[in-house]
């Protein structure tokens, strides 16, 4: 079981058993020398198939409509909202029309809010309630493996619909650029960056009303990150607090990606993903080390 | 004190039906029973999962309307004076329904505002039903923290909360440890004590056994029959019954070879059972006939056998 | 038999007392108060449940106001205002009104759909984990309440909490100087009233759900967001295409924001459309009210 590399989650290919070396390296119990080896078994596909079946299994239905709501948001706010506003200055100065200012805020605000919902609501009651975690645990699975895992599927699902997303901003006439393609990637990012700190923070708590606090932040986010008006109709202190809310690099990386203008401030965008996930991962891989192999 | 209460009403009947029949579509869970049941007196209902027990429970408790039949609790119709039957009674139902958003001592107080009890009354009665259900230190507690047997007691504790003449338990001891149901029976017992008529279903022979003055076996809707524990047995069963086990294969085949011991004989998938009244007896008759069983076992009858017989079915699955 | 074996229950026997306190009412007494009173015992129960969440409560109602209000009403609105106020009044034909700020628009709709949401909150997943979870509902069906009592009791215990939010979203319209009229603290009651129109079917249809198959994330989807979105909220009803207008139309919360607009600043409209407003809210909440009671009662008495 040390033998495996630790991108197992990607890799896809391998077959679970190779019965030779497995057997060799059971039969001796030799300590796996890799580090992390107490928290993962490299077995993230696992995890990730269970997921799938539940998925398609019982709430496909639900899942499919979670693409409804931006474009939703997108019709109503871009047509209705948009006969109201007018234009509105886009990345690199010129004007656009409202609905494709929104559009790629829009994009990153459902990456947000599906892996956020992924790795808090759901994870926290498969902690707490469908116990299927300590299940998990009990086989060859480490905490890693589990948390990976779900963070997979919420950035597969997030990738989807990403997909769609971009898809039928195609079909408004809202892509003017082949950059748009990057969209998906990046949204995939941003979701990356949410799912891993949510399941850290999940795991914090305890009741359903602990849950309620994930909404009071998120809401504020979603409004304010520039989402629906630009950042200048704030006094410059709220700015400062705004640029550093994670959503609101979101919204601003896409929002150059759709318009196919980049400048410096595109890299810190990313590279403020590329910390969060890193940090989040920390942050869950300690706690799940503390809540499972106390 | 409450000893002198009790023999006044011994004769009293508190709960009577006749032909009680309840239908979903044209599946009859309740085949049209009737029984009567005297005051003080801890009546059972014993039968296996799907027997009509808790759809004749809720008909008793005033929340779920008969389809024909008469039905009356202290000479009123729960159909018709619903408010009023369900003001007499203490029910413990089958699944749990503790307000688990509230804390435990909370959930007797506010069970007992249903009954437009006031607060001057609930408080110190909620501090001396926890004490009765062994709970004084979870006053305070979330109900969620209660262990399973715990859960039971306080759903006990909340049903006395109005001094109910009349207690219905549906299952009251399904999924609890040994050590819990013998708490929970000592509790049942006093309450018998003290007057209070107990109508319990139940499908542990045991149970049945240990609280029941009189019961019905109730087998599909219908009542199978009618007595005490021991009349029942008596009527139904020998005195003792010799159980034996010769190995899944063989039980069916031996048994052939067993006629003519004991009374009776009842052929299991895992067992054979021979009824006789002396069972060392009868297995010193098998032993003669040549036949060495894995593992034998003599054993008094119990109602799980009059059920047997009764049905030809095993009580518990 | 086996020997039952029972010391340490008998141990901790020992010192249990019988039971001494006297009931102080008749059965047939409980059973009249109960016929009387049971939906304000029902009510009773509910919020000292709510007590329990309450940080939650006071959070979202004082919470959504701030944050929309600062959004919708002081981000956004410098954006719309900045460009042209002209098409604001446009809705319901009264060109007069071009000099309408975007906040004094919007602002009753915000309060109209906090209406929505707490109803929408108090009736999915707390209705059918009575009947079902946490069945809640079966302890209080033994005791003398009967189960359109409970109805009574829920509703009483939402229009306490659809009144508190509402109050305090009002409060906060006072402080961002959303409310031209003076009749404008009316909308405390028509906010309300909305969320009863709203919420009331939504009980009735969340009483009747046997099973959990996610329906209420399909309600909050393709019913709640909607509703939210398309209800003239954020834009007057004649900026969508008449395609998707009659969701207005059908939208207890696009009746609830245009009442809201009447009394707020006297929002032109005939005199018949505003009876129309009320009219419908009050008959979407006695049909919901009917039909609570009788699916409570059809699955209670099973």
């Amino acid at each position: 079981m040390s033998i495996r590399n630790d991108e197992a989650g990607q890799n896809g290919g391998r077959p679970g058993g190779e019965p030779g070396l497995q057997n060799s390296a059971a039969l001796q119990l030799r300590p796996s020398r890799r580090p992390l080896g107490s928290l993962y078994s490299g077995n993230v596909r696992a995890v990730v198939a269970r997921g799938l079946k539940a998925t398609w299994g019982s709430n496909w239905a639900i899942m499919a409509s979670g693409f409804v709501e931006p474009v939703l948001y997108l019709v109503a706010m871009g047509v209705g909202l948009g006969a109201l506003v007018g234009t509105v200055e886009g990345p690199g100065g010129s004007e656009i029309s409202y609905i494709a200012y929104i559009a790629p805020a829009l994009l990153a605000v459902s990456a947000m809010n599906g892996a956020v919902y992924d790795s808090t609501w759901n994870v926290f009651f498969k902690l707490n309630f469908a116990k299927l975690y300590q299940g998990m645990l009990n086989t060859s699975l480490g905490p890693l493996d589990v948390a990976l895992g779900e963070i997979t599927l919420a950035l597969l699902r997030g990738a989807a619909y990403a997909t769609g997303f971009t898809a039928v901003m195609g079909l408004m006439g809202l892509v003017t650029t082949p950059w748009a393609l990057l969209l998906i990637p990046a949204s995939v990012l941003i979701a990356f960056g949410f799912a891993s700190f949510g399941m850290g923070i999940t795991s914090f708590m305890k009741t359903f009303q602990q849950m309620d606090w994930i909404n009071f932040i998120m809401l504020p986010m979603f409004l304010f990150s520039a989402t629906f008006y630009p950042l200048s109709v704030y006094p410059e202190p709220i700015q400062w607090l705004v640029q550093a809310m994670p959503l609101w690099h979101g919204v601003e990386l896409l929002r150059q990606i759709s318009a196919g203008v980049f400048t410096a401030a595109t890299g810190i965008h990313v590279l403020y993903y590329v910390v969060m996930i890193v940090l989040g991962l920390v942050l869950t891989t300690g706690r799940l080390r503390t809540l499972f192999l106390k | 004190m409450s000893h002198a209460t009790v023999s006044k009403q011994l004769t009293k009947t508190v709960i009577s039906a006749r032909g009680l029949t309840k239908k979903y579509g044209n599946f009859a869970a309740v085949d049209g029973i009737s029984f009567d049941v005297p005051a003080g007196e801890s009546f059972g209902l014993l039968g296996p999962n799907g027997a009509g027990k808790s759809t004749t429970m809720r008909m008793i408790g005033g929340v779920s309307q008969r389809t024909s039949g008469e039905l009356s609790i202290m000479g009123l119709d729960p159909d018709r004076h619903g408010p009023e039957v369900r003001a007499h009674l203490g029910v413990v139902p089958q699944q749990d329904n503790l307000d688990d958003e509230i804390r435990v001592r909370d959930n007797l107080i506010v069970y007992g505002r249903y009954f437009g009890l006031p607060h001057s009354y609930l408080r110190p009665k909620a501090d001396e039903l926890l004490e009765f259900a062994q709970l004084t230190d979870k006053a305070k507690a979330r109900v969620d923290s209660l262990s399973g047997g715990m859960k039971r007691r306080l759903t006990i504790a909340r049903s006395l909360i109005n001094e109910p003449k009349i207690l219905l338990l549906d299952e009251p001891t399904t999924g609890l440890d040994p050590q819990a149901r013998h708490i929970l029976w000592d509790r049942l017992f006093r309450l018998k004590e003290q007057g209070v008529t107990l109508v319990l279903t139940t499908h542990y022979m045991d149970e049945a056994e240990q609280l029941c003055d009189r019961l019905i076996v109730v087998d599909k809707g219908r009542i199978m029959a009618e007595g005490s524990p021991a009349s029942l047995i008596h009527e139904y069963s020998t005195r003792e019954v010799l159980e034996l086990r010769f190995g899944s294969e063989r039980n069916a085949t031996v048994a052939a070879q067993l006629e003519g011991i004991g009374e009776r004989l009842e052929t299991l998938p895992d067992r054979v059972l021979i009824y006789a009244n002396d069972g060392e007896a009868a297995l010193e008759q098998v032993r003669y006939r040549g036949l060495h069983p894995l593992t034998s076992l003599v054993r008094r009858s119990s109602l799980e056998d009059v059920f047997l017989r009764l049905t030809g079915r095993s009580l518990v699955d | 038999m086996t020997e039952p074996h029972r010391p340490t229950a008998r141990e901790a026997d020992a010192a249990a007392p019988l039971l001494g306190l006297r009931v102080p009412l008749t059965p047939e007494q409980s059973a009249a108060k109960a016929r009387r009173f049971g939906s304000l015992y029902f009510a009773e129960h509910w919020l000292r449940t709510m007590r329990g969440y309450g940080w939650t409560v006071v959070m979202t109602a004082v919470g959504t106001p701030l944050v929309y209000l600062f959004a919708m009403g002081v981000g956004l609105a410098s954006l719309i205002d900045a460009n042209t106020a002209a098409s604001l009044g446009g809705d319901g034909g009264s060109p007069g009104s071009g000099s309408l700020p975007y906040l004094v628009f919007v602002a009753p709709a915000l309060l109209a759909t906090a209406g929505i949401m707490v109803a929408a909150e108090e009736n999915t997943y707390s209705v059918m984990s009575g009947f079902k979870w946490r069945r809640t509902y079966y302890g209080p069906n033994a005791s003398p309440l009967s189960s359109s009592q409970l109805v009574g009791g829920h509703t009483l215990g939402l229009l306490f909490r659809l009144l508190l939010t509402t109050g305090l979203y009002y409060l906060f319209l006072l402080l961002f100087g959303a409310v031209p009229e003076p009749a404008g603290w009316l909308m405390i009651f028509t906010a309300a009233l909305g969320g009863m129109a709203f919420g009331l079917p939504l009980m009735a249809y969340a009483s009747s759900i046997e099973e959990d198959k996610g329906q209420f994330a399909m309600v909050q989807r393709f019913v709640v967001m909607p509703l939210f979105l398309f209800s003239g909220t954020f834009f007057p009803l004649a900026a969508m295409p008449w395609a998707v207008q009659w969701i207005g139309w059908v939208s207890p919360l696009w009746h609830s924001t245009q009442l809201g607009r009447v009394l707020s600043y006297g929002h032109a409209e005939p005199a018949w459309l505003t009876v129309v407003h009320v009219l419908y809210l009050a008959v979407l909440a006695a049909a919901g009210w009917l039909l609570a009671k009788r699916s409570y009662t059809r699955r209670l008495g099973k």
